[in-house]
């Protein structure tokens, strides 16, 4: 604990060493700026060999410098002590963050040089923060919830505004605020910018606190929409300011309200065509998929941009544009893009949501815009509290009537105290016309002031809120496929009662469009492979199947198996993942035999894999590896001694477009002959009874390993399809084996027998070799690799006196053969049989 | 107010029902309507066709077990009570019912709920959901979409992961414990369906 207090000490010292200077430079290179020519020619005297153009690069060097400094501040903001992280929310941590790095600057520049200016937080700020909230929106729970989201967003927003203002203006009627040059409709304004719940803000403290998920959705998806909504909101009033008071007439009223409505509406349709634009577009971008990714920032944007261009709400063309792509732009994108968005987008929101609340604290320590007015901003944040509270009731009341599942009036509490004001408060302050408004500084310290009162205090006090009323939190529960199953036949089981009593309810809605969907939306923005694999239950199933592969794979990595080492070859994950827990004690036999024959599959990732051939077998691991942790040390023995670990054999190829990593021929070659050649010495000492040559047994402890190796009897059996795969390797290899010792001697074939813990399985329990019952019993299930290299035959270990009865006639015969033939016995070594005797 | 306890005096021990099943007259009324409505032969009972021809009935996949579920086992016919108990399965859990010790578990409790589920699976009433009988849900359901090996594996995965006893299939007592999140989730609990039709009445 108190290292990490040093430990942020020392990151506070350095953010101030490192970046006030910085600053301090920046703005003293500001002069420099102002004749640049004059310096240029001062000194042509001669050749330049290097020269200092900070003009040429000033602007994205300060953006860039910022972003660095942003991402600093969170990552000291997120390693801070955890008492003080676990009651500060991160947002009110960044603001304070912005405070300190704002007062540096001010130290530096006697003036705020750097501030959050309206178009760069409308622009490049906000927009992947929406896009990001909707892409990820999920969509099942967002449309149920639509109603009571669509009425919060915009009664409830819309009465904010209304209740807020005109209070104000009763207030200022009566003399509560002094002389200030507000009238009736600037008041308005101002309470329109000062009604929407921020998205920002509200996400940031909401996912900390991790409340039951109808309640997220309605206050998430409330904040997303406000937004849209008092932006729009906020334009009527300023046309109205711009009118003046005495020219507003019913109708002018009523053209703000049909204007209202129209860009409201106008924004959402621009954004689902441009979703529908973006489905088709990922329809056919097979061919580039490296950056089919980008289609969906790009489109996103320009789904705002174009928005803002139409004068329609362009945060909810972004917002819908998001929510109605994310099914069919997931479906038909390749599984990598679909990871690229996802992490691309999470960056971008991340980064733009912790620039925002850094410049929010930044922007505060700046005297120009400070003006107290103690009643107009202790009055805003109470009438900006209780309106909220008072309308949250009043709208739940109403909705509740309708509602069949009504929302509890610990939601309630909740949802109202969760109305945080963020940065698009902010932003719209910032955007008003000083000639039109008067007061504009006092209401933007006003804003400023509601939206640190809302995002760091309410913000603290959420979670203790949460905990205290025992609000129902989210349940997690682990993803089990027939909870998945038993919810699909109760949606069925209740469609048809419906149908029975003859009501048309919700469901008979929700069935109608998911036809209409599944028939004609489906058939029109989806890829046809894309359709097939799409059922919800098989999803889930294939989501199971992917985490149990991955678990398995890290508990592999986790016990240090060294054939997991070697996970970047799709072909033993996809081995061991299988049989690892079943054949522990066998497989290392097996994996050289994979290793070699299927080298085939190599360039597969694992993504890829999963992609184009679904799983169709399910692990049970759980139970299996505690059960197996003895026999996987085991099989670590065994790996190491068998296993070749070749040189660094894939070099990443740069190439723009593809990923592909490169397998070097002679190395799978390589590998597969050592394996080979040890096989066969072993082979060759045990049988013919003589000592290896020369050349091979150059150490003592080598001898040891074959003689174990003699008592382990296996057989393998081949089928032709992989023989005659094998068979062009299998040339080359005879050609090989009598150059025995050639190449270099990998200290791994000569393990360390001497060491006590050293323990072989074929030396224990001859019953530890035989796989379990279970394992036999599952076998068949294995895809059609596996079935090839299926162990025909694991005979029981035979001590060394039963060695020679115990080989079947079978063997003996292959044995003569081979004395004889050295080729022979190669070539049947390595296509049919694989014996150790 | 005078039709409806005309139409309730032509139902032979309404007083019963409503006390068994907790529907009030006006949803018997209704539910009655409907009953007359299904028989269009008007033989006060009705038989696997008449639900056969709901239209919307005929295109769920599970349609015919939910119709089966309406049969007691060798009866061919269902009449006005056994309708309405049927139907009781989906009113909603009343939390403000008196607790009566001695009185028996109303129709519309979640083990009943559950057990009406259950029943849907077990086609061959042996008190367990074999590996084939949930096989045949899961085609029903899944239709074309997956493969018959697809089907297969996700069928063993489901049973394992309910299937507490290891013996490859899922009693009442499994299915019960894999559905803790069933229980309070909505759709099942607050079914809907009578929800609303209490809005209508």
């Amino acid at each position: 604990m108190a290292s990490s207090v040093y430990l942020c000490l020392l990151r506070a010292v350095f953010l101030v060493c490192f970046v006030n200077p910085l600053i301090q430079g920046l703005s003293g290179d500001t002069n420099v700026i102002q004749n640049p020519h004059h310096q240029l020619e001062e000194n042509l005297t001669g050749l330049p060999i290097v020269t200092f153009k900070w003009h040429h690069v000033q602007t994205p060097y300060l953006v860039i410098i910022w972003v660095f400094v942003a991402g600093l501040a969170k990552l000291s903001v997120v390693e801070l002590n955890h008492h003080v992280t676990s009651v500060f929310p991160e947002s009110g941590l960044l603001i304070i963050m912005g405070f300190i790095l704002g007062g540096i600057v001010w130290g530096a520049d006697r003036a705020q040089t750097f501030k959050l200016l309206p178009p760069t937080f409308f622009y490049y700020l906000l927009p992947q923060i929406i896009l990001d909230a909707s892409y990820f929106m999920p969509n099942k729970l967002f449309f149920s919830n639509l109603g009571a989201i669509l009425i919060y967003a915009i009664f409830g927003t819309c009465w904010n505004a209304a209740t807020v203002g005109l209070s104000l203006w009763g207030c200022y009627e009566a003399g509560a605020m002094g002389n200030l040059d507000i009238g009736l409709l600037q008041f308005l304004l101002f309470g329109s910018l000062i009604a929407a719940v921020d998205p920002v803000a509200v996400i940031a403290v909401f996912e900390e606190v991790h409340v039951n998920e109808v309640l997220f959705i309605l206050v998430f998806g409330e904040s997303l929409l406000n937004d849209g909504v008092t932006v729009v909101l906020y334009n009527v009033f300023d046309a109205f300011v711009a009118l003046g008071g005495p020219r507003i007439d019913a109708a002018e009223i009523f053209k703000g309200i049909f204007s209202f409505v129209v860009v409201a509406f106008g924004g959402s349709f621009l954004g689902i065509g441009f979703a529908i634009l973006l489905s088709l577009l990922t329809r056919c971008t097979k061919h580039i998929q490296i950056i089919e990714a980008g289609f969906v920032f790009v489109v996103g944007y320009l789904a705002y941009l174009t928005a803002e261009m139409l004068s329609l709400s362009a945060i909810l063309s972004i917002t819908f544009c998001g929510i109605c792509c994310q099914k069919y732009v997931n479906a038909n994108m390749d599984e990598k893009s679909v990871t690229t968005v996802r992490h691309a987008m999470k960056l971008l929101a991340n980064g733009s949501e912790t620039m925002i609340f850094l410049f929010l604290g930044v922007t505060a320590i700046d005297t120009e815009i400070w003006v107290w007015n103690t009643g107009f901003i202790l009055l805003t944040l109470l009438f900006v509290f209780i309106y909220r509270i008072i309308g949250t009731f009043l709208f739940t009341w109403m909705l509740n009537k309708f509602r069949l599942v009504p929302i509890e009036v610990i939601d309630q509490v909740v949802m109202s105290y969760g109305g945080l004001r963020g940065a698009v408060a902010y932003g719209l302050a910032a955007l008003l016309d000083e000639d039109k408004i008067p007061e504009k500084n006092l209401m933007i310290s006003t804003t400023l002031i509601v939206v640190y009162f809302t995002v760091i205090l309410q913000g603290i006090t959420m979670k203790p809120l949460v905990q205290w009323l025992k609000v129902k939190r989210a349940a997690h529960s682990d993803l089990k496929l027939i909870e998945k199953l038993n919810n699909r036949a109760f949606d069925h089981i209740l469609a048809a009662v419906e149908d029975i009593c003859g009501r048309i309810g919700d469901n008979w809605w929700t069935r109608g469009w998911n036809r209409f969907e599944e028939n004609y939306i489906s058939w029109l923005l989806m890829k046809p492979k894309a359709r097939k694999n799409r059922d919800y239950l098989f999803s889930i199933f294939h989501k199971l199947n992917l985490e149990d592969a991955i678990n398995y794979v890290s508990e592999g990595e986790r016990q240090g198996s060294l054939a997991f080492n070697r996970s970047d070859e799709a072909a033993n994950v996809d081995f061991k993942k299988q049989f690892g827990s079943e054949f522990a004690d066998v497989m290392p036999n097996i994996m050289v035999d994979m290793s070699t024959y299927e080298l085939g599959i190599e360039h597969f990732s694992v993504t890829s894999t999963v992609k184009d051939t679904i799983p169709s077998v399910s692990l049970d691991i759980h139970g299996q590896d505690r059960k197996n942790a003895m026999d996987d040390i085991n099989a670590h023995h065994l790996l190491q001694q068998h296993l070749y670990r070749s040189r660094k054999h894939h070099r990443h190829k740069y190439s723009r477009s593809h990923f592909s990593i490169n397998q070097n021929e002679d190395e799978v070659q390589e590998i597969f002959q050592r394996t080979m050649r040890s096989r066969l010495e072993s082979f060759k000492s045990a049988k013919m009874g003589v000592n290896p040559a020369k050349k091979i047994t150059k150490h003592h402890k080598k001898e040891l390993t074959h003689k174990h190796l003699t008592k382990h009897d296996l057989v393998f059996l081949v089928d032709s399809a992989v023989g005659s795969e094998t068979g062009a390797i299998n040339s080359t290899f005879m050609r090989d084996t009598y150059t025995v010792g050639a190449g270099i001697e990998n200290p791994v074939f000569l393990p360390d027998m001497d060491s006590p813990s050293h323990s072989l399985p074929w030396l224990m329990e001859t019953e530890a070799v035989a796989p379990s019952q279970r394992a036999q019993r599952r076998l068949p299930w294995t895809p059609n690799r596996l079935r090839r290299l299926a162990p025909m035959r694991i005979s029981t270990c035979s001590t060394d006196s039963f060695l020679m009865a115990d080989v079947s006639l079978t063997l003996e015969e292959h044995e003569e053969q081979s004395q004889t033939d050295h080729e022979e016995m190669c070539f049947f070594l390595s296509t049919f049989e694989v014996n150790r005797l | 107010m005078g039709s409806t306890s005309s139409t309730l005096l032509k139902i032979p021990n309404v007083e019963v029902l409503m006390q068994e099943t907790g529907f009030s007259p006006a949803h018997i009324i209704r539910l009655h309507d409907r009953f007359k409505a299904l028989d269009k032969k008007g033989r006060g009972h009705l038989c696997p066709q008449d639900f056969g021809a709901i239209k919307e009935l005929a295109m769920n996949p599970i349609g015919d077990r939910i119709i089966g579920a309406f049969f007691s086992p060798g009866k061919e016919t269902v009449d006005f009570h056994t309708f309405v108990k049927i139907l009781a399965h989906f009113r909603p859990v009343d939390k403000n019912r008196p607790k009566e010790p001695n009185s028996p578990e109303p129709i519309n409790s979640r083990s009943n709920k559950l057990r009406f589920a259950f029943q849907l699976y077990d086609q061959d009433k042996d008190g367990k959901i074999s590996r084939d009988e949930l096989l045949k849900v899961l085609r029903a359901m899944l239709g074309m979409q997956v493969t018959e090996e697809q089907l297969e594996s996700i069928a063993d995965r489901t049973i394992q992961e309910a299937d507490l006893d290891r013996d490859d299939a899922i009693s009442f007592e499994e299915f019960r414990k894999v559905s803790p999140e069933i229980l309070h989730s909505r759709c099942f609990i607050k079914a809907p369906v009578i929800m609303l039709m209490e809005r209508d009445c």
